[in-house]
C-alpha cells in the first residue's frame, strides 16, 4: 500500500499560495509574466485533471487497443509539438512523427520484449509519455541547431556545392552538430544523475514507497531508454530534414535561413 | 572554335526586381572572358547561375551542347566550377581543404597532388598541415583557389577572387590561370573591377543594370 501520500484538494489549495509568490514578484519586478503564469497554471490544473481521469479509466479498463490508442495520441501530439519547432522547415510534422514513431517503438519494444516492463496500461502510457516528450525536446533542439548552423555556416555550404559536392557532404558537419545538440541535455543530465537531482521516474517511486535500490534500476533502465530514443529521434529528423534545406537542383534554400 | 557556353536570352527577377534582362552571350572553348561592370548590375547573379548556383528565371544556359537543366548539378559543378570572391577555408587543417575535391569525387585523398598543387601557388609542402587560422588572406585565397583546379574543370568562373591581394599574390594568381588556359584550354569567366586587370584583358564584356551592352 502507498503509506504516506496525503495530497488533497485541501493541501493544493495552501499549495497554491506557492504561485502567489511568483505573481507577486512577477508584478513587483515588472516581468510582465503574470498573465502567462496564470494561464499556465489553469492549463496545467485542467490539462492534468482530465489526463488524470482518462488514465484511471483507461487503466481500470485493460484493454490492449485503448493503451494503444493512448500510445498513437502521445506520439502524434509530440509530433506536432516538435514539428511547429521546425520553425517553418518543410515537412517538420511529418519527419517528427517518423523520428518519434520509430524511436518510441524501437525502445519501448525493446523494453518490453526483454520484459523490463509489462504491456498494462500503468506502464505503457506513462514510459511512452517519457520517451515521446524526451524525443519532442531533442528533434526541438536539432531543428533550433540545423536553422542556426545553416544560418551561421551559408556561404561555407555554397562553397562545397559550388565545388560540386553532394548536399550530403555539403551538410554533414551540420548534421553531426545537429544530433549532437538533440543528445546532449541528455547525455549531460546523465553525468550528474543522482548527484545534483534525482530524477523523477526514481523519485515517485521512493515517494511511493518503493525501495530505492530497486527505484534506482528502474532509473538506470529509463537512461538507457532515453539515450537510445533520443539517439534514435536526433539521426531520423535531421537526416530527414537537412533534405529540406535545398531545392531540386541542389541549391542552398535561402528563404529558410535567418 | 565549338562554343562551349551558350547563354539563351537569360532572365533573373527576385520579385519585381529584374535583376539580369535577356542575357545571350556565347562562349568558344579556351576562350578568356573578363566581365565588367558597376558593383550591383548583376554579374555576380549571372556567375552563379552559369555555375548552377541559382537558377534562370527564364532563358537558358547550354554547357557542352546540353541544357544545364539536363545535368546532375554535382557533376555539373565539377566541370563548371565557380570560385568565390570571399571564400573561407573548410575544417581545421590546409588538408581538409585539398581533400575536399577527392572527398566530392569519391577518390582517395592524394597527397602529392595536393602539394604539387600547393606548389603551383608558390606555397610549400609545410603548409599541408597547417591550421586554417594561421594563414593569411593572400594564402587563403590562392588555397581556396586550388580546391577549384585541383582536378580541372572545363570552365573556371573566378568572382573577383584578387579583390584585396597584393600585386605579388595577383601576379601569382595571374600566372597560374593564365597556364591553364593556354596548355590546358581551360575556359574562364573572370569577374573583375581591378584597373590593371582590365587593362590587360583581352575580351571584356559589360553588364549594366542587368543588361549586357
Ligand atoms: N537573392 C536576392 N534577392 C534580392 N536581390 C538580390 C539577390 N541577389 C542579388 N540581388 C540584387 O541583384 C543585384 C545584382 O547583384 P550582383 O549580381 O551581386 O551584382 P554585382 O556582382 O555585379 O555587384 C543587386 O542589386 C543585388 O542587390
Ligand atoms: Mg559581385
Amino acid at each position: 500500500m502507498s503509506n504516506n501520500l496525503t495530497v488533497s484538494n485541501t493541501t493544493l489549495v495552501w499549495g497554491f499560495g506557492l504561485v502567489l509568490v511568483a505573481l507577486v514578484i512577477g508584478y513587483r519586478e515588472k516581468l510582465g509574466i503574470n498573465k502567462d503564469v496564470l494561464i499556465g497554471v489553469a492549463r496545467a490544473i485542467v490539462q492534468l485533471s482530465i489526463v488524470g481521469y482518462i488514465l484511471k479509466f483507461v487503466i481500470k479498463t485493460d484493454d490492449n487497443w485503448l493503451t494503444m490508442a493512448c500510445f498513437v495520441i502521445i506520439v502524434i501530439n509530440a509530433s506536432w509539438n516538435a514539428g511547429k519547432r521546425g520553425n517553418g522547415i518543410p515537412k517538420a510534422f511529418r519527419n517528427s512523427l517518423l523520428a518519434i514513431s520509430v524511436g518510441t517503438v524501437v525502445t519501448l519494444g525493446t523494453l518490453v520484449l526483454t520484459g523490463s516492463i509489462k504491456f498494462v496500461p500503468e506502464q505503457i502510457v506513462p514510459v511512452t509519455g517519457m520517451i515521446a516528450s524526451n524525443i519532442m525536446v531533442a528533434i526541438g533542439l536539432c531543428y533550433r541547431n540545423m536553422l542556426q548552423t545553416f544560418t551561421d555556416r551559408e556561404q561555407q555550404v555554397l562553397e562545397k556545392l559550388a565545388l560540386g559536392a553532394d548536399i550530403k557532404l555539403a551538410s554533414i558537419d551540420i548534421l553531426r552538430d545537429s544530433i549532437k545538440s538533440g543528445m546532449q541535455p541528455t547525455i549531460d543530465s546523465i553525468k550528474t544523475l543522482g548527484l545534483v537531482s534525482l530524477p523523477g521516474m526514481m523519485s515517485g517511486l521512493i515517494f511511493a514507497g518503493v525501495d530505492p535500490v530497486k527505484a534506482i534500476k528502474y532509473q538506470i533502465m529509463v537512461t538507457f531508454m532515453l539515450l537510445a530514443s533520443t539517439g534514435l529521434g536526433s539521426i531520423i529528423s535531421c537526416y530527414l530534414g537537412y533534405r529540406e534545406f535545398y531545392n531540386q537542383q541542389k541549391q542552398l534554400n535561402s528563404k529558410l535561413l535567418q | 572554335m565549338k562554343n562551349i557556353l551558350e547563354i539563351k536570352d537569360l532572365s533573373y527577377q527576385v520579385g519585381d526586381n529584374k535583376i539580369l534582362k535577356h542575357i545571350n552571350l556565347q562562349v568558344e572553348s579556351g576562350q578568356y572572358l573578363t566581365f565588367i561592370g558597376p558593383s550591383g548590375s548583376g554579374k555576380s547573379t549571372l556567375m552563379r547561375i552559369v555555375a548552377s548556383m541559382l537558377t534562370a528565371t527564364s532563358g537558358d544556359v547550354v554547357f557542352d551542347g546540353k541544357s544545364i537543366k539536363d545535368y546532375e548539378p554535382t557533376k555539373y559543378r565539377q566541370r563548371v566550377s565557380y570560385a568565390f570572391q570571399q571564400p573561407t577555408l573548410f575544417g581545421k587543417t590546409v588538408k581538409d581543404n585539398l581533400e575536399f575535391p577527392f572527398l566530392v569525387r569519391n577518390q582517395e585523398y592524394d597527397q602529392k597532388k595536393a602539394i604539387s598543387a600547393l606548389e603551383m601557388v608558390n606555397l610549400d609542402e609545410s603548409y599541408i598541415n597547417k591550421s586554417v587560422n594561421d594563414i593569411s588572406g593572400g594564402e587563403k585565397q590562392r588555397i581556396a583557389l586550388l580546391r577549384n583546379l585541383l582536378f580541372r574543370p572545363e570552365i573556371l568562373i573566378t568572382d573577383e577572387v584578387t579583390t584585396g591581394l597584393d600585386t605579388e599574390n595577383k601576379e601569382i594568381v595571374h600566372q597560374m590561370l593564365e597556364k591553364f588556359n593556354k596548355e590546358d584550354q581551360m575556359t574562364i569567366l573572370r569577374v573583375t573591377h581591378d584597373e590593371s586587370e582590365i587593362e590587360h584583358a583581352a575580351h571584356k564584356i559589360t553588364i549594366k543594370d542587368g543588361e549586357m551592352i
